[in-house]
């Protein structure tokens, strides 16, 4: 299902490289593999930067993202840990503020609930609180998403419970390219930056270049260009509504796909301007419709300037809001799926909603 | 496995330091004090946390430890962040007022009141938080090849949450340089201690991570000073961490709001008898006109920070959105 992007779609969206020069330097990784070369590239440039989590080292984390690290850089640089999520998210703050370049893993997004006293209360709020005088640059990764059966508990995407927290920034990336140059750029960032993996994506193979480079933080992305209606979605989602695409561009509706890439800061404008352009929105998330981040999307749209060229309503299709079922047909029901974008886009495009 | 220290009833290794200790004790006693009448005048915006009575856990634990050491402090915070390396008064009581002249700039308060300059990486509004954060100072430290030491400081309350087992287990298998300093006042808000606790001695919870976990008497500035000398000489071996309990007891309620009817009158005035600052006085022989005019001094240099810091502005509408990202 999630096939991998042309390598063409990617050159003319590339920030820092030359089309000339990439056909020398791409390569053809996964999204682990990526992840893994981020980690490895900003060890290998910075002592400050280390890993720890559950069974990274070995073991090679749940999904393989620090496979052969360990190895390579000693146990103390990729740690593994007891069970401990709370003191997970202690590590990150407490070595971080003393000028360490923490990235630890929570082994499930599910998981990171155990660890949210130290990471809201604690590392979002220590610079505020401290008169703007601490600095705290961590990374926290987490897989997040359903898709692989493991029910209510293994399966959520939580991406809204940290853009509700001044203080941190939120990052999800689509692709191999994206998932290396963001993490890269999370760990040069100064602040404590949540960093959310879809495992649907971890095998997705894409273009990534060799270099270390990094993709700006708050940087929203145009990853289809369209004319009839703008799709605004992010991480696993992407994936879908470019399939959703390709199939309403048989029916010659064109559709444009913005990926906030950050959600918070969020960088609004290239989502403004989509709308303006096309008049119509379409927010997609897998998380829970009720109170997720497409409901900060729309309102963003609305109260823009864009609010003037709509030509429909905004509409939102997320999670249903329920916990994530394990039965595959009920899972599959739960999260939107390219049929149901199409669907979706269809209706607004002909304005039959 | 968890040892109990007795008071020595001398100066000991403190004798040449005696007076600059006494002072400090005085001028926490006294910043409480004056934070008290502040608030009763309407002074101050929110509540306080006072530590009247516990001054020899702060003054005895920073006297045991090296400047560039860390520091991670409770809500009831002022003696430890008022003992700790370079404090500055001022600054202190301009943070307790909200003004933009304090250590936060206003925006942290009586709870938050942090020094990163001199490594006090602050006062902390939830219990047990502080915890976990030195465990990743004792990591940090670790990796850096040098001979920090990362004293934590939390309440009876906060060995009874799930993130001291996490921490302490951690930093013991590998073996951080932390200090985890227990100060047992005996009550959790209202909730005393004996009730909460399945150990008659939190020290004891020690033995469950492989440390030394040692009881001492919290009010007595050489018994702390001995306990954090020894944790201190360990964890710079790189030998691990300690868990030390302190006892001792706070003279006033959690905050301005309690009431106190979870304790008795005869309980409260029998550790008054225990007062630190007393104690240390008399072991120093000095007469209570000694100790008037030595309080005198403080209330000067404390008159002196309230004026500093009411002189000073309020922070600017217009920068209440900086510091949230770096």
């Amino acid at each position: 299902m999630f096939a991998g992007l042309k390598v063409g779609r990617f050159v003319t969206n590339l920030p820092t490289f030359k089309p000339a020069n990439l056909q020398l330097i791409m390569r053809e990784l996964t999204y682990v593999e990526a992840l893994k070369e981020a980690l490895r590239q900003k060890m290998q440039a910075d002592e400050r930067v280390f890993l720890f989590g559950e069974d990274i080292g070995v073991y090679g984390g749940a999904f393989g993202v620090t496979a052969g690290l360990q190895q390579e850089f000693g146990e103390e640089r990729v740690r593994d840990t007891p069970i401990s999520e709370a003191e997970i998210a202690g590590l990150c703050v407490g070595a971080a503020v003393t000028g360490m370049r923490p990235v630890g893993e929570i082994q499930f997004m599910d998981f990171v609930t155990l660890s949210m006293e130290q990471l809201v209360l604690q590392g979002a709020k220590m610079r505020f609180m401290f008169g703007g005088k601490a600095t705290v640059p961590f990374v926290l990764r987490m897989p997040m998403g359903s898709g692989t059966g493991a029910a209510a508990q293994h399966s959520q995407s939580l991406e809204n419970w940290f853009v509700h927290v001044p203080g941190l920034k939120v990052v999800t990336p689509s692709s191999p390219y994206d998932a290396k140059g963001l993490l890269i750029a999370a760990i040069d960032d100064l602040n404590p930056v949540i960093f959310c993996e879809h495992k649907l994506l971890y095998k997705m193979k894409g273009p990534v270049p060799e270099e270390m480079y990094s993709v700006p933080l708050s940087q929203s992305h145009v990853v289809r260009a369209g004319k009839d209606l703008t799709i605004v979605t992010y991480s696993g989602m992407v994936q879908r509504a470019l399939e959703a695409a390709s199939i309403l561009a048989q029916e010659g509706i064109e559709v444009e796909i913005v990926d906030p890439r950050t959600l918070n800061p969020l960088d609004e404008k290239p989502i403004v301007e989509s709308v303006k352009k096309t008049g119509k929105a379409l927010v997609v998330h897998e998380a829970v419709q009720t109170g997720g981040f497409g409901g900060e999307l729309v309102a963003r749209i609305a109260s823009s300037e864009a609010f003037d060229y709509l030509e429909a309503p905004i509409r939102r299709l997320a999670g249903l809001d329920i916990p994530m079922p394990y039965n595959r047909n009920l899972e599959r029901a739960s999260v939107p799926q390219v049929e149901n974008i199409v669907d979706e886009a269809r209706k607004l495009v002909r304005g039959k909603y | 496995m968890a040892k109990t220290k007795q008071d020595t009833h001398t100066l000991g290794a403190l004798k040449p330091r005696a007076d600059e200790l006494l002072m400090k004790m005085m001028l926490i006693r006294t910043f409480e004090e004056k934070a008290e009448e502040l608030y009763i005048n309407g002074k101050t915006h929110g509540t306080m946390h006072l530590s009247i009575g516990q001054e020899a856990t702060a003054v005895g634990a920073s006297a045991a430890l090296k400047e560039g050491d860390y520091l991670l402090n409770t809500h009831r915070g002022h003696g430890h962040c008022l003992a700790w390396f370079g404090a500055d008064v001022n600054a202190m009581m301009a943070e307790f007022l909200g003004r933009e002249a304090g250590y936060c700039r206003g925006r942290g308060g009586s709870m938050h009141i942090a020094n990163v300059d001199t490594n006090n990486l602050g006062a902390n509004g939830i219990v047990g938080g502080g915890i976990p954060i030195s465990t990743g100072v004792g990591y940090s430290i670790k990796m850096r090849k040098t001979d920090q030491v990362c004293l934590t400081v939390f309440g009876d309350g906060a060995s009874n949450e799930g993130a001291f087992h996490e921490s302490l287990n951690m930093a013991s298998i590998w073996k951080l340089p932390v200090i985890y300093l227990c100060e047992n006042n005996q009550y959790a808000m209202s909730m005393s201690i004996k009730k909460s606790a399945a150990v008659e001695r939190i020290a004891t919870r020690a033995s469950s991570y492989s440390m030394p976990g040692v009881t001492v008497d919290g009010n007595d500035v050489l018994a702390m000073y001995e306990a954090v000398c020894e944790a201190a000489t360990r964890a710079r071996k790189g030998e691990g961490p300690t868990l030390i309990e302190a006892l001792t007891y706070r003279h006033k309620g959690h905050s301005r709001s309690d009431k106190q009817a979870y304790r008795t009158r005869d309980e409260v005035s029998e550790w008054q008898q225990r007062d630190p600052i007393r104690r240390w006085g008399a072991k120093m022989n000095l007469s209570d006109a000694q100790l008037d005019q030595l309080k005198e001094q403080a209330v000067k240099q404390i008159d002196a920070s309230i004026a500093f810091a009411e002189a000073s502005p309020e922070p600017s509408l217009d920068s209440v959105m900086e510091g949230v990202y770096a």
